[in-house]
């Protein structure tokens, strides 16, 4: 990996300390209030919309469909709209040349930004249709009536449709934001269990993964990568690897290295042959894996302060409880492994990737190949869950490379198991620390918490540098982009470092670390998973301090009506009583967090039963209850928080990137084993809807409690209180 | 050298031209322009790849062409789209994924175990299904997915 320049960084940052507040976000939203969402940044209404004379809606999101369900919910809001039936509703995948530019499909954000504006854009298209429908009917608007797109005057026999006056109502305009959406009470299709609309092609086998790409003349290419980061390439000695069966073309540029073949098991036999031919200088780069958190924390560091004085400062503490945190480096672990097609088609460089930014991706793309931006394409298509920024975007300009290496051959490229492994950017390791002083009255007057991480942010589309893997390879490397922290209260390594709860005197510094041993990058909440383990472990330890019942202690600490309710709720289904003892095996563990502190509000509650011989956790059950505002699609919640519960609780039990000196060694899924059927927890979840409030973002929201959830449920199982995750038997067996 | 060899899939027999060593899973994708099997790690560790032979579930990531002797079903073998398995049926009324990546292999191992055993218990399908790994977490809908085709099947 490219190292970053240590001098020159300190010199433009030492020593900074960026103190940051919560109001210009909140005054940008209040700016663009008339045009929701991204539809400031896109106004064209016919970039968002087409009707279609043949009965067709057509929808142009830029949100991209990762398997979280989001392109059915939206389409669930342009059908409520605009009064049509939800199967008249086409979502098309993102497309460069001709979708609205939605950034990156990231922080749970699909809803609440990219819902915002289309259900705008649909309202304007309503009324816009309407005036249309109005004056070929010869009445007013607010005479009509709509169903399913067929347009009535009650009383007369005057009628037309959408498909009808499509033509004559141009959508070629910008939105003003005039039109106002229906209220709550009138929707029929938002807010109703809808079943998504790539499920059906995902069961019987239609080609819907980029996976799935087949074009006339498709090639196959693998590429081969260096052992390690910094790995420099000494010599290569292809010429029999050329004359393998199928091999079209051997590609080298600098240390990055590819095949292309006509089959795909020649593509791979291929593979390893060069990397056989391959000889490197392998350095010993990495840190020590046992001590990479001491190690990462006396890095040089950016602090970003967040003060958050409540009430009379120095109230005296009676009591004063102090614990240090840890979460190892995490992987997206894909089932799939990163996959992209790439050829010349019209002589535009065109790709089909399942990145989770396609216009981010294009612009990065174009940097490395020094090629005009109008000369690359990138259109979306469905991979494997991705989870934030795994190799998607890297595999892109893999196979862009192998194109241009083989006459433009169309060329389909996907990573082995290994290279997923190896190569794709982890979340980062993180260390946190809790200090809270207690009151004689058991309420916590003092709270001061530190959070240490690098960057969970190296996307592609960043304006210095390329953020792809193989530019830094190249015989001309490309530098990747400086890393910076996101600003709360998305934030990144701190995301959720600042707790919900009314404490008086919170001092939270952010201790960003900017140099980045391990690749690493946005893995599903940032820091929030870190965060959270650790303030909800600490929110249970310092209720523990104070002789009190953490739900009652929580609750004594909340203010906000709403997270009172989640955790309520919670306690409530699941039967949380006050001083149960344990038998030593079975113990239960709540934890509360409302996503990046704007976003949906989650409790729940975990029932765990610890083999005191083994050491194993099994997490048997989990009640979780959530508020996510105004709900689109129950089912698609639902989905997304039981989903994120059990990948969390995978997290938390098993999941941790090794490394040794000159290597990563996690890279396979006996490396880097993940929760299976026999282990997943039973979960319960409770919605709370609020039709009448905006939608919150939620496909992230319940990772980082169920990790403190289970912590703090261990600890009432047996006693013993865990700090570094994750909890392996070995680790458990030890502390018991 | 290649070989010819004739493998029957889904009912049709087919004749291909590849190395003995080919794995089935490039077959079934590349010259059968089959989708269900994935390539998820080509270690026979994930299930992504699964297919159904002699009534087993195996892995077509790691069973090269020439150990291919006995009928092959894949996931475009159960049902259409007018006629879906129950499997298919009972995934979507379950919404019983969320990428769907691993869905191939669900659905066939499933298929392979209620063959085999038609009143196969929850804890048998958790236990069928333990070698196939689910990143997004979507566990509880599909061992509920089986049991309710199960109950279809039954009927």
């Amino acid at each position: 990996m490219t190292k970053m320049n240590r001098r020159e960084f300190s010199f433009a940052m030492g020593g900074l300390v960026i103190a940051f507040s919560m109001a210009p976000a909140a005054a940008r939203a209040a700016e663009n209030a008339r045009l929701p969402g991204t539809l400031a940044a896109n106004k064209r209404l016919d970039s968002w919309l087409q009707i279609d004379p043949q009965g067709i809606v057509r929808v142009h999101t830029g949100r991209v469909e990762l398997g979280q369900g989001n392109t059915t919910a939206l389409g669930q809001i342009v059908a409520e709209e605009l009064d049509v039936g939800f199967i008249r509703v086409d979502m098309i995948a993102v497309d460069t040349k001709s979708s609205p530019n939605e950034g990156v499909t990231a922080g749970s954000n699909s809803i609440e930004a990219g819902g915002a504006a289309l259900r705008a854009a649909a309202a304007e298209a309503r009324a816009i249709l309407l005036a249309a429908a109005a004056e070929k009917l010869g009445t007013t608007p607010d005479k009509l009536i709509v169903r399913d797109g067929e347009i009535t005057v009650p009383g007369t026999t005057a009628k037309t449709s959408y498909w009808e006056i499509a033509r004559d109502a141009s959508l070629s305009r910008d939105a003003t934001g005039s039109a106002k959406p229906k209220p709550a009470s009138a929707h029929t299709i938002v807010g109703k269990p809808t079943q998504r609309i790539d499920i059906p092609d995902k069961v019987m086998g239609h080609a819907i993964f980029v996976q799935d790409t087949r074009l006339p003349g498709l090639a196959f290419g693998r590429v081969v990568r260096p052992p390690n980061y910094a790995a420099e390439l000494t010599s290569l000695d292809d010429a029999a690897v050329k004359k393998l069966p199928g091999v079209i073309a051997v590609v080298r540029n600098g240390r990055f290295l590819g095949v292309v073949a006509e089959r795909e098991e020649q593509a791979i036999a291929a593979r390893e042959a060069l990397a056989k031919s391959a000889k490197w200088r392998v350095p010993a780069a990495l840190p020590d894996q046992a001590t990479v958190h001491d190690y990462l924390q006396k890095l040089s560091t950016i602090d970003v302060k967040t003060v958050n004085e409540k009430g009379a400062a120095g109230t005296q503490a009676a009591k004063t409880v102090t614990a240090t945190y840890r979460k190892p480096y995490l992987a997206h672990a894909s089932i799939g492994p990163s996959c992209a097609v790439a050829g010349i088609v019209d002589e535009i460089l065109t790709v089909w990737s399942h990145t989770q930014g396609p216009y981010p991706l294009r612009a990065d793309i174009a940097k490395a190949l020094n090629f005009p931006l109008d000369r690359v394409r990138v259109i979306h298509a469905q991979g494997s869950g991705c989870y934030g920024h795994n190799g998607a975007d890297d595999v892109a300009l893999d196979a862009a490379l192998l194109t241009l290496g083989a006459n433009g051959r169309i060329v389909k490229v996907q990573w082995m198991r290994d290279d997923e492994f190896g190569w794709e950017p982890f979340g980062s390791a993180m260390t946190m620390t809790g200090k809270a002083g207690l009151s004689v009255d058991g309420t916590i007057v003092a709270w001061q918490y530190d959070v240490w991480s690098c960057t969970h942010n190296m996307r592609p589309g960043n304006r210095m540098g390329v953020n792809l893997l193989a530019s830094w390879h190249l015989e001309k490397p490309f530098e990747r982009a400086m890393p910076a922290e996101a600003p709360l209260p998305a934030g990144g390594g701190d995301r959720n470092a600042v707790p919900t709860y009314d404490f008086q005197n919170q001092r939270i510094v952010d201790h960003f670390i900017p140099d980045m041993p391990l690749r690493v990058s946005a893995l599903r909440t940032l820091g929030g998973f870190g965060n959270v383990f650790a303030v909800e472990s600490f929110m249970d330890e310092v209720a523990e301090a104070a002789g009190a019942d953490p739900v009652a202690f929580r609750l004594k600490h909340l203010k906000d009506e709403r997270a009172r309710a989640v955790l309520q709720t919670a306690a409530e289904k699941a039967g949380w009583k006050p001083d149960i003892k344990s038998d030593g095996t079975r113990g239960r563990g709540v934890a509360f967090a409302r996503y990046e502190t704007t976003k949906s509000y989650v409790a729940m509650i975990a029932d765990v039963v610890v083999d005191r011989g083994s050491g194993a956790v099994k997490v048997e059950h989990v009640t979780v209850a959530v508020d996510a505002g105004q709900i689109i699609n129950p089912d698609g919640l639902s989905n997304q928080i039981e989903g994120g519960i059990i990948q969390g609780t995978s997290w938390t039990l098993k999941e941790q990137v090794t490394f040794a000196k000159d290597r990563i060694t996690s890279r396979d899924w006996a490396g880097y084993p993940i929760l299976t059927f026999a282990e997943v927890p039973q979960v319960e979840v409770h919605l709370i809807d609020h039709p009448e409030l905006p939608s919150l973002g939620a496909g992230e929201a319940s990772q980082g409690p169920i990790s403190a959830a289970i912590a703090n449920a261990i600890r009432h199982a047996t006693g013993v209180r865990l700090r570094d995750l994750p909890f392996t038997p070995n680790k458990v067996k030890a502390a018991i | 050298m290649p070989q010819n060899f004739r493998l029957t899939v889904n009912g049709e027999m087919r004749e291909v031209s590849v190395e003995a060593d080919t794995p089935l899973l490039y077959i079934l994708r590349n010259d059968l322009e089959l989708n269900g099997a994935k390539f998820g790690c080509g270690l026979a560790q994930c299930g992504a790849c699964t297919v159904v032979m002699n009534g087993s579930a195996i892995r077509s990531c790691r069973t090269p062409v020439s150990a291919v002797t006995a009928p092959v079903t894949t996931l475009e073998g159960l049902g259409t789209d007018e006629k879906p398995h129950p499997l298919q049926k009972a995934f979507i009324a379950e919404q019983a994924m969320q990428c769907g990546y691993c869905i191939n292999g669900m659905i066939m191992s499933a298929k392979a175990l209620l063959d085999r055993n038609p009143r196969a218990s929850e804890a048998d399908i958790r236990q069928a299904l333990n070698g196939n790994l689910c990143r997004c977490g979507s566990h509880n809908r599909i061992v509920r997915a089986i049991l309710r085709a199960q109950k279809e099947m039954a009927a």
